[in-house]
Parts: structure tokens; C-alpha cells; sequence
């Protein structure tokens, strides 16, 4: 009887260790967290008079679709996804191109001069996106590229071009030279094995590294806010453009940013894994 | 080293040749030309003016500019708070989800999503959630009784600059939670089983084991997230502005301004200071990069 009892009361203090040590604490961070966007989300739906109303609404007795009506007609939301959309998916197919081919040579060959060409691409992410906004704004109104996503997509590359050749050459280090000596023997030629043999095994990487790419277009903003204009505006500067004189329009900047989110986040879960894995691989083996 | 198939000498530059031209033109080019106009008055509003001014630009910063030094402080300020905080949060949340349990890869992935979101919704949010009039914190604050009347955070000189903190260190907490709980996955379980053995406890388990063992990702990745935040405007741009009275104007912030008022020769030379200022982080980075290639 004693026995079962102490056994039971063992256990409960388990349990009860348990929850203070990991499902509590977890609990308040997942909070912390993610509670931003619930209210975010919260506010794009409900009515002006819950978003307004004193004390706060945390659970809205009243849905409306109103405030999306809205911001794809009066706001033309729509036409910030795109140009959105055209930017971020220029930036990462021009970016993942050159710089798979980049890290190819990198990570594959030794040549003179391989050292001091990999600093150059790094030391990239070290110059303040400020620093370098200033002479491409000039250079950009002289070229007429001011105010085009070609422009954007250019400033954008910037940064995805340095760090997407550090990303691949991780994740092509990381493959067998097997791979190529196979093709090599089997006849084919360096060009004939890196396209037939090697990208078909680099696709997952190299989506995983599209992704990232992806993500930090869709959601740049500081060089965009000097790089368009009302017509070629992307989200993060039309999200900016909802805080006028008066104050902001909340429900509109909470609903377009759902919608923001939204394809990120998608993407996000489905690239996961590879992406930890290659963010992590360069630091974890220093 | 072990790299590298011998081949035709060429192929390796070809390969390299279209991602260096692009670089080339569009960041080393303008970094010249930022150089340059950082000696000129160059001010978009007067284009006639346009002249070569020498040092005067770096001299009147470090000498009449009455926002720069006060902006250099407070860059300091927000660099330190806010990255030690992403890092001691991301730290033990690293350490909580590489705990075994029912749902982990869910609380993984949901504990990511700051991360993804861009700057200017993490601003804006945030603002929102401070709001002075139907603001959650101040709800919340009031209702757990802490306060007994709404504090309008952002437009408070004494609150703004800690409240914009909160909000980096809720962006930047997800990075670090990912780096190192990658780096602790890594660490072989031989040494906690070996520990166990000896009758260690967590916390010397946590300081003799997991510390030194990912010691290098830390170091990394505090040094990555140094150089972002000391760089990063749109968190700040979209909360305050650099306001109430400059009360939360960083270096970056304050040049970014400068440029939209298309100031851009005045701009350069502040933004070439942050640039020397930034390299001190970064070559440490360099260094440690290298080292393993």
C-alpha cells in the first residue's frame, strides 16, 4: 500500500516537473510569439466598432469580410502582390542562376585567386543596405531603372547573390564527388554531368535556398521604399504608405498583412528542412 | 586541400564570371561612387550646387552635427540590448525544444514565424499592439493591475526606445533559436549519457557540455545578428520614425532619412562611418569563416 502511494506520489512530482520545466515555459514563448498574429488577424476581421471599442475584444462576437472587400478594391491590393510577386520571383531566378554556378566553381575546383574572389562575396553582407541605396539610386536614374522591377530586382540581388553563393557551396560540398566521376566516366562531358547529374540532385537545396531568396524580396523594404513609386510599390511600402497623418488605418494594415504572410509561411514549412540545414551547416561545423 | 578536379583553368572563372560582373556592377561600382560623393556636396534639391567639398562632409558630422554622437550611442544601446535578449531567449528556447516531446516539430515551426515576416509588418504590428488607446499591452498591463492608466508607449521619450527593443528582440529571437538548436542537435548524447553517469546536474551539464560544444555557433551567429540589427531601419522607420524628439534614431535610421530628404552626399559620409564602425564586427566573422575553408 505504502509503496503504490509513494510510487504515485513520485510520479505526480514527475508530472508536475514536467510542466514547470518545459510545457509552461514553452507554452509562454509559443505566446509571446504567435499572439501577434492572432491579433493581427483578429483585427482584420472584426468590425470597426470591436476593433474600437473599450475594453478590448479579444474574442470577436461579430465577422466581417468587409475590411478585404476593401483592400482589394478601394486599396487595390492585388496590384501590390504583383509587382511584389514579379520582383521577388526575378530576384530569385537571377540569383539562384549566377550563383550556382558560382559556388559550383568554388566548392569544386582550386584555382588562383579562389580565396581572395570568396571574401569579395562575403564581405557583401557587411556594407549597410543604406550605404549601398544612395550611389544605386543615383546610378538607377541615370539607367531609367528607377521605379521598374528590373531596378528592385538588381538592389535586391545585392544581398541574395552573396549569401545564396555561400548557402549552394555548403550544400554542394556536402554532395559526393562520386557523383560527377560517375558522369564523367559514363562519357559525359563537365558541362553534360553538372546539368544531367548534378542539378537533379541539388533541386531540393536549391528550392529550399529559392525560398529564403524569396522571402527576403517579398519582404524588403528599405531600399523599395526609394525605388518605386505609387505604380510599382511593393507590399512591405504599401503596408507602410496605410500610416497617414491622422494615424493608421489598422484593420486595412492588419488584413494586408495577413495576406502578406501568408505565402511565406507556406513556403517556410515546406522548405524547413533543407533550409535549417543549410543555414546551420557553415556555422555548426566552424 | 582537398578540392578540386583538375581541369581546364578556365572553367572555374566562367562559372564564377556572371555573379561577379553583377556584383561588381551593382555593389563595388556604387561603393566608389558612394566614396566619392561622400566628398562632395551632393544634394538632390540643388543640383547646381553640385561640388567637390573635400572632408568638410566627415568634419561637420564629427563637429557640428548635433544628432550624430547622440545617434551613435543609442545604435550602441539597441545593438546590445537588443541582440543579448534575442540571444538569451532564443537560447532557452533552443534549449526547451531539443527536449523530447509529443509535438515538437509543430512547436518548431510555429515558433519560426516572426522570422519570416518582413520588417515593416513586425513595425507596424507592433505599433498597433502598443497603441495608447486600444493598444493590448496597455489592456493587459491594466487588467493584471500593474498600471492603473494607459501609457502611450511609442510617443513617451522614456518608453519608445525600450519598446522598439521588444519588438527586434521578438524578430530576432526565432534565428537564434534555430542556429543554436541546430548546433545542440549536433552535440553527441555519448557525453550527457558519460555525464549522467558521473551524477551531474543540468546545470553543469548545460555549462561543462552544451556551451562549449556549440561555443562557435554562438559566436557566429551573434556576430550575424550584431551586423543585421545595427543595419536594420524598418522596424524603427515604421514605429517611431527615430521619434518622439530622436528618441529611438540610430545610425542607420538617421541616415536612411537623410537620404530620403536626397541629401545623398551628407548621407554617404555618415553612412561610410557605420560602415568603418561595422567592420570592427565583421572581421572577426571574416576571420572565423576562413579559417574553416
Amino acid at each position: 500500500m505504502d509503496n503504490i502511494q509513494r510510487l504515485r506520489r513520485r510520479r505526480a512530482k514527475k508530472v508536475l516537473l514536467t510542466f514547470l520545466t518545459l510545457v509552461l515555459p514553452l507554452c509562454l514563448f509559443l505566446l509571446f510569439l504567435l499572439f501577434p498574429f492572432y491579433w493581427m488577424l483578429v483585427t482584420s476581421i472584426k468590425t470597426n466598432a470591436e476593433i474600437y471599442s473599450v475594453p478590448l475584444i479579444y474574442w470577436p462576437k461579430e465577422l466581417t469580410w468587409a475590411t478585404y472587400v476593401n483592400l482589394f478594391g478601394y486599396f487595390n491590393f492585388l496590384k501590390y502582390m504583383k509587382n511584389s510577386l514579379i520582383v521577388a520571383l526575378g530576384t530569385t531566378v537571377l540569383s539562384l542562376v549566377v550563383s550556382t554556378l558560382a559556388a559550383y566553381s568554388f566548392a569544386r575546383f582550386s584555382f588562383k585567386g579562389r580565396k581572395a574572389l570568396m571574401a569579395m562575396f562575403l564581405t557583401n553582407n557587411m556594407f549597410p543596405t543604406v550605404l549601398l541605396m544612395i550611389p544605386l539610386y543615383s546610378i538607377m536614374r541615370k539607367l531609367h531603372l528607377l521605379y521598374t522591377p528590373y531596378g528592385l530586382i538588381l538592389a535586391y540581388t545585392t544581398f541574395t547573390i552573396p549569401f545564396s553563393v555561400w548557402l549552394i557551396q555548403g550544400f554542394i560540398r556536402d554532395m559526393p564527388f562520386s557523383l560527377e566521376e560517375a558522369a564523367l566516366i559514363d562519357g559525359c562531358n563537365r558541362a553534360g554531368a553538372f546539368i544531367r547529374i548534378f542539378i537533379p540532385v541539388l533541386t531540393p537545396a536549391l528550392l529550399s535556398a529559392g525560398v529564403y531568396m524569396f522571402m527576403q524580396a517579398w519582404n524588403e523594404y528599405t531600399m523599395a521604399s526609394l525605388f518605386t513609386n505609387p505604380g510599382s510599390r511593393t507590399i512591405p511600402v504599401a503596408l507602410s504608405s496605410l500610416i497617414g497623418q491622422l494615424g493608421v488605418q489598422w484593420d486595412m494594415l492588419c488584413a494586408g498583412g495577413t495576406i502578406a504572410v501568408l505565402p511565406v509561411c507556406i513556403m517556410f514549412f515546406f522548405a524547413q528542412k533543407h533550409l535549417v540545414a543549410g543555414l546551420t551547416a557553415g556555422a555548426v561545423k566552424g | 586541400m582537398e578540392t578540386g578536379i583538375r581541369t581546364k583553368k578556365k572553367y572555374p572563372y566562367l562559372l564564377i564570371a556572371p555573379a561577379l560582373i553583377i556584383i561588381i556592377f551593382i555593389v563595388f561600382v556604387p561603393l566608389v561612387n558612394a566614396l566619392i560623393m561622400s566628398f562632395k556636396f551632393y544634394d538632390l534639391r540643388y543640383p547646381k550646387k553640385e561640388a567637390f567639398i573635400g572632408l568638410k562632409n566627415y568634419i561637420d558630422l564629427f563637429t557640428k552635427d548635433s544628432e550624430f554622437w547622440p545617434s551613435l550611442g543609442r545604435t550602441a544601446i539597441w545593438v546590445i540590448f537588443g541582440v543579448t535578449f534575442q540571444f538569451l531567449g532564443g537560447f532557452a528556447l533552443a534549449l526547451l525544444l531539443n527536449r523530447n516531446f509529443k509535438g515538437k516539430g509543430i512547436a518548431r515551426s510555429l515558433s519560426m514565424i516572426p522570422w519570416v515576416v518582413s520588417g515593416v509588418l513586425i513595425g507596424l504590428i507592433w505599433r498597433w499592439l502598443y497603441d495608447g488607446n486600444y493598444g493590448v499591452v496597455n489592456d493587459l498591463l491594466m487588467r493584471l493591475g500593474i498600471i492603473d492608466k494607459a501609457i502611450p508607449f511609442l510617443s513617451q521619450k522614456k518608453w519608445a526606445f525600450p519598446a522598439v527593443i521588444v519588438s527586434v528582440v521578438w524578430q530576432g529571437i526565432p534565428f537564434f533559436c534555430l542556429m543554436l538548436l541546430a548546433a545542440m542537435q549536433g552535440v553527441s548524447s555519448d557525453m550527457y549519457e558519460a555525464a549522467d553517469i558521473d551524477g551531474a546536474n543540468a546545470w553543469q551539464k548545460l555549462f561543462r557540455i552544451t556551451i562549449p560544444s556549440i561555443k562557435n555557433t554562438i559566436y557566429v551567429t551573434l556576430l550575424l545578428r550584431i551586423i543585421w540589427v545595427a543595419n536594420s531601419v524598418d522596424i524603427i522607420q515604421n514605429m517611431t520614425a527615430g521619434g518622439p524628439a530622436y528618441a529611438t534614431q540610430t545610425i542607420a535610421v538617421y541616415t536612411y532619412q537623410k537620404t530620403q530628404v536626397l541629401n545623398l552626399g551628407y548621407a554617404s559620409a555618415i553612412a561610410f562611418v557605420m560602415m568603418a564602425i561595422m567592420l570592427i564586427a565583421a572581421v572577426p566573422y571574416l576571420k572565423s569563416t576562413f579559417k574553416n575553408d
